[in-house]
């Protein structure tokens, strides 16, 4: 009886085969390939000359590195406090906090970026405010004396936000901040108050407690909240096209001009994606490693 | 005391940074002016253009169709391959389903880009196929060229949508007794009954939520769509992503908007129901005592 109810799954065996383990072959195979200069039929050969091109694109490598890793750091100082805070709520206001921390996620990331587009403008709603503050006058009389030449100091009229690496991150922060919450949340909540209590009998002060108990069990949930925001964060292509305005290229935006962009070259993309998938799965070894146990992989 | 009032504050700080974007997107998008920065009075206008524009609506059908689609065949397939993973020994199941979690880990442009690369391979192999078939009889002519479109965006969804329904139902089978299903077989149910009166009521809370979280990454998805759909096809996402590579309109405030309270309706229905439920149930237990 055992056996036969397991057919069941043979169909989506099959399935996996063909549109999850096979796509993932060829991107393999295209990251090693190239076709010949000169050829005319679709033959290919074998090169490593994708991923030494790729040293072309150091640039671009280090700098969504940085970036993915300030946005997770971002994420994790504003995400650990509050999600500690939501769950020494009560219990309603615990409900309405989490429905309304996950609600932004249901709105098309893209839409909330190109929110943030009018609010960064050069003529957008935060310049605006700090003209009426009276900030960015403050800003010319200070700068107008460190300036080499006073009597060529071009005062300013806007602070300069879009295009910067500055709004990418904060693209990324807002974007997948829901990402380090939700793990953090619901893993401080199931923990086992009666262990505080017990660190605070046995005479632990605060500080003490929450470095020596709360926070290496909330361990699980940091892991998975940082490859939540990191994975994203380090493989976007739209955030960086909107709020960096083409200044700042990251490596999705390197994948997807490979593909669509004048810069046509699928083996080149494909070897970048390759790397991309190595991280992913370091990521993931790395937080099996540390943070043994399953129920944090529970999201929604 | 003066922590938690700190707290307070942080916490709405954090609020703030969520939702004031959101706010302004659905303010602006009731501005008589095209700006997004400057109030120009209150005006509906923008609604009315959403409406007339061809190309947002069609997008729109093409969102929900594929969604819908691909949730309705995604919940059925996942639920059957979740049901036989379950059935089977620990030791086949684990590599199985580390498989079906790579969708879920890896990046989505990774996944795009690798579904792409297949069906354009797979084309090139029909492309042969269908010539070769042409050219050795003449009752049938098979097209020779296919393009993406959306059948592949079809496929592309239900491939990253199943293994979220797998995670989701695979619980409620863990759960189940397994007792139950032989129970009824032994009281003369086929196999078939004992699966509609025994394991489908008990696992249909996953399927629901499974079913759910799949509509959800349909709706929301852009990468995996924009690497599969080519160029003909479109989803409200892509869509809204090339509306933004151009001059900026104040449509994308209005769909938006729409967007947003169609999800807050949905979620206060949902968030009603379960307290509702949550409270019959208390109810029904206080009663037995």
């Amino acid at each position: 009886m055992k056996n036969k109810r397991s057919l069941f799954a043979v169909p989506y065996i099959v399935w996996m085969a063909f549109l999850v383990v096979i796509p993932i072959i060829i991107m393999v195979v295209y990251a090693f390939t190239t076709v010949p200069a000169g050829a005319t039929d679709d033959s290919l050969t074998f090169t490593l000359s994708n991923f030494t091109s790729m040293g072309n694109y150091t640039v671009v490598f280090t700098r969504s590195f940085k970036l993915a890793l300030i946005a997770t750091l971002v994420c994790l100082l504003i995400g650990y406090p509050i999600s500690y805070m939501i769950a020494k709520e009560g219990p309603r206001f615990q409900r309405i906090a989490m429905v309304l921390i996950m609600l932004p996620m249901w709105i098309n990331f893209l839409l909330r970026t190109y929110s943030w587009m009018s609010i960064l403008e050069n003529n957008g709603l935060l310049n605006q405010f700090f003209r009426a503050i009276g900030l960015i006058d403050l800003y010319n009389s200070i700068a107008i004396h460190f300036a080499a030449d006073p009597a060529a100091y071009q005062p300013i009229t806007y602070f300069q936000m879009m295009g910067t690496s500055g709004a990418v991150v904060l693209g990324m922060v807002y974007n997948y901040l829901p990402f380090m919450i939700l793990p953090i949340y619901s893993v401080i909540v199931k923990l086992d108050h009666s262990l505080v209590e017990a660190a605070h009998d046995l005479g632990a002060n605060s500080i003490v407690v929450f470095r020596k108990v709360i926070f290496p069990l909330s361990l699980p949930g940091v892991l998975s909240g940082i490859t939540m925001v990191f994975v994203p964060s380090v493989s976007t292509f739209a955030i960086s096209r909107l709020l960096g305005g083409g200044n700042q290229m990251l490596l999705g935006d390197l994948i997807e001009l490979q593909f669509t962009g004048g810069a046509y070259n699928p083996h080149l993309g494909a070897a970048i994606a390759m790397v991309m998938m190595v991280i992913v799965v370091v990521c993931m070894w790395v937080m099996n490693h540390f943070g043994e146990g399953e129920e944090q992989a529970v999201m929604l | 005391m003066k922590s938690r009032a700190l707290n307070r504050v942080f916490m709405a700080l954090v609020f703030l940074f969520l939702y004031a974007p959101i706010f302004l997107l659905i303010i602006f998008s009731f501005n008589a002016g095209e700006s997004s920065v400057v109030w120009k009075g209150f005006s509906l206008k923008w609604y009315g253009e959403l409406f007339r524009d061809r190309l947002i609506m069609q997008s729109v059908y093409t969102t929900l169709l594929v969604s819908l689609l691909a949730t309705i065949i995604s919940t059925i397939a996942g639920t059957f391959a979740a049901i036989g993973f379950y059935s089977m020994r620990r030791r086949v199941r684990e590599p199985l389903m580390t498989i079906n979690s790579i969708p879920m880990m890896n990046a989505d442009i990774v996944t795009g880009v690798s579904l792409c690369l297949f069906f354009v391979a797979f084309f090139n192999l029909w492309g042969d196929f269908a010539s070769w078939i042409n050219s050795i009889q003449s009752l049938v002519y098979l097209p020779t060229r296919l393009n993406l479109g959306f059948g592949t965006l079809l496929l592309a969804h239900i491939s990253f949508n199943i293994p979220y329904v797998i995670l989701s139902v695979g619980p409620k089978l863990r759960q189940m007794d397994r007792n139950l299903v032989d129970a009824a077989q032994d009281l003369g149910c086929t196999w078939m009954q004992a699966f509609w009166k025994v394991i489908l009521p008990e696992i249909k809370p996953g399927i629901v939520s499974g079913a759910l979280i799949a509509f959800t990454m349909s709706v929301d998805d852009f990468v995996i769509s924009y690497f599969t759909a080519g160029s003909a096809t479109s989803t409200l996402a892509m869509q809204i992503y090339s509306m933004t590579k151009k001059r900026i309109s104040p449509k994308i405030n209005a769909i938006s908007t729409l967007l947003f309270i169609t999800v807050l309706a949905l979620l206060v229905i949902v968030n009603i129901r379960e307290a509702r439920q949550e409270r019959a149930a208390l109810a029904r237990q206080t009663g037995k005592k």
